[in-house]
């Protein structure tokens, strides 16, 4: 079940998504108990956010989420501080700003925790000024990964959706400036009306639609990215079961990362993958993921 | 959504169109087969919700949390402010050979509500109502905590129900189990999602949303921040 994300190793193949129960290390020592292979931590920016109003989730008939929680975090100094004493779990510290210097300043903060990697949030959309406004823009994607990557050892993923810029050029500028992964794909702009109010029901208006609805969005990035470029994939988007896991598996990723599927099927969701890839995996003889990553591509 | 639907307690967020969403309580209704909430004014989102018309619609989802664990025999139910609602609630589903006491805090008498409404839903039970306030103003003077402690020190209850401030539920667990009683707590915090994905009603390893509201005792008192912090909008820890 252990996997390399290129420089990256762990234990087990699935990864708590960023923005998704992130804010106590006791939440993820307890996610780690419950099967994650690492948790990625809420987007963290220089100051604390307080977030947007409620309401901020909208639950999709049928399935999946719209949310517009708006990034609410402590800020990377107060965090740095919640997760010093981390001994076992593999953390992926999610990073969200507007500008090469914000990401500097915060990686200074991280300098006495123990890190896995950092991703970079290229890809909220529902945020003014960072997430997707900034993966938009390939130039700026490139300033900040050159200085992110010269600011730490530890190694950089840069966490792309689908903005108004070809996702596969927020890739390349990425790949061009040293990424060392990419997590695709994040939230789908997306927005809920109330026919009797006859309002949006989000405060912000817009969210980012996640789950089941943008699963297969998802897989088919994951396909084109891992098809034109040589870089370790981290596939995100509507996973829920451990065929959509072995999906991604199949169609070039390396490990995968859920979030919407704890709100439908709890924390249990972890330990039931793992247990059914490792089910197919001895019913197809394979004794690594890595013989089976991007199977799908052979034909 | 519908889980535990015949059980006291549980929540619902609540969405008053264009103002904020709150996750409430559900209280008791005349109407049978109906539920209710009972607002207090107190912040931009529940004087929103006070402020609402009649005809005027609100968003109802839900309802979300786990149930007490209901006991039969000596019942102590402690409730401050809307913590009342879970123990209005939670009468409705008492034994005819349940002998239950309720405590009802307050600061003062101005703020001493459902006193009538549990002395109805409690006819045919035996049963007491004591209620304290703070300033004195009506029933006993003092904190209820304090009322608790005499009576966990007389009576060996069959279980103790509260919910209300955090600091009056930890003096109340702590008294309770102190004396070996099965102790159940209704924890409340800031939320935004309500179904365990947002993280903002952690406390420690707990979402108080999907592994709560009610918490058992001995859990509760092994959790270091129950009782001391909460979190803000932005999660940092802040003291109560």
């Amino acid at each position: 079940m252990a996997t390399c994300i290129g420089k990256i190793q762990l234990e087990r193949p699935v990864m708590l998504a960023s923005g998704i129960l992130g804010i106590s290390l006791d939440v993820f020592n307890r996610l780690y108990r419950a099967g994650a292979g690492a948790v990625v931590t809420k987007s963290l920016s220089t100051e604390p956010w307080d977030g947007y109003p409620n309401p901020t989730i909208f639950s999709v008939n049928g399935g999946g989420w719209i949310n517009a929680v708006g990034l609410s975090n402590p800020g990377a100094p107060n965090f740095a501080k919640i997760i010093e004493p981390n001994k076992d779990v593999p953390i992926i510290v999610s990073l969200v700003g507007s500008i090469p210097q914000d990401f500097e300043m915060m990686i200074k903060e991280f300098k006495n925790c123990k890190i896995t990697a950092y991703e970079l949030n290229l890809s909220c959309p529902h945020v003014a000024k960072v997430g997707l406004e900034v993966g938009d823009d390939p130039e700026l994607v490139k300033k900040i990964v050159s200085t992110v990557k010269n600011s730490t050892n530890v190694p950089v993923i840069a966490k792309v959706g689908l903005g108004t810029t070809h996702y596969l050029t927020t890739v390349s500028a990425a790949i061009d400036s040293g990424i060392d992964a990419i997590t695709a794909i994040n939230t789908v702009r997306a927005m809920a009306i109330d026919v009797e109010t006859q309002r949006p029901i989000l405060s912000n208006k817009f969210g980012g639609l996640s789950g089941t609805p943008i699963k297969h969005i998802a897989l088919r990035c994951v396909y084109e990215i891992s098809s034109k470029y040589d870089i370790p994939i981290i596939g995100c988007g509507g996973i829920s079961t451990w065929e959509d896991a072995v999906e991604f598996i199949l169609a070039g990723s390396s490990a995968i990362q859920l979030g919407s599927a704890i709100g439908e099927n709890w924390i249990h969701v972890f330990n039931d993958i793992n247990k059914g890839v490792l089910e197919y995996m001895e019913r197809k003889n394979y004794s690594t993921l890595e013989e089976m990553r991007g199977l799908a591509k052979k034909s | 959504m519908q889980r535990n639907h015949n059980h006291p307690n549980q929540f619902a967020m609540v969405w008053i169109p264009g103002i904020n969403e709150l996750p409430m309580s559900v209280m008791i209704s005349r109407e049978s087969g109906k539920a209710a909430f009972t607002v207090r004014k107190h912040g931009h989102a529940s004087t929103g919700l006070f402020n609402v018309k009649v005809g005027q619609q609100i968003g109802v989802r839900g309802p979300y949390g786990n149930s007490f664990d209901l006991k039969q025999g000596k019942l102590l139910l402690v409730g401050g402010g809307t913590g009342l609602v879970p123990m209005m609630r939670l009468l409705t589903f008492l034994k005819p050979d349940d002998d239950v006491t309720l405590l009802i805090g307050a600061k003062s008498k101005d703020e001493v509500f459902f006193e009538d409404l549990a002395n109805s839903l409690l006819d045919k039970n035996s049963h007491q109502v004591i209620v304290s306030t703070d300033d004195g103003t009506y029933g006993e003077r003092g904190y209820v905590t304090e009322v608790v402690k005499k009576l966990v020190s007389e009576i060996r209850f069959n279980a103790v129900y509260t919910c209300g401030p955090e600091i009056m539920m930890y003096k109340t667990v702590q008294l309770a189990h102190s004396k070996g009683l099965f102790v159940q707590a209704s924890l409340e915090r800031m939320m935004k999602c309500g179904v365990g994905i947002c993280g903002s009603c952690c406390v420690g390893e707990d979402l108080v949303c999907r592994d709560g509201t009610i918490f058992d005792g001995p859990h509760l008192l092994s959790n270091k921040e129950f009782g001391h912090f909460h979190r803000n909008k932005a999660g940092i820890l802040e003291n109560y």
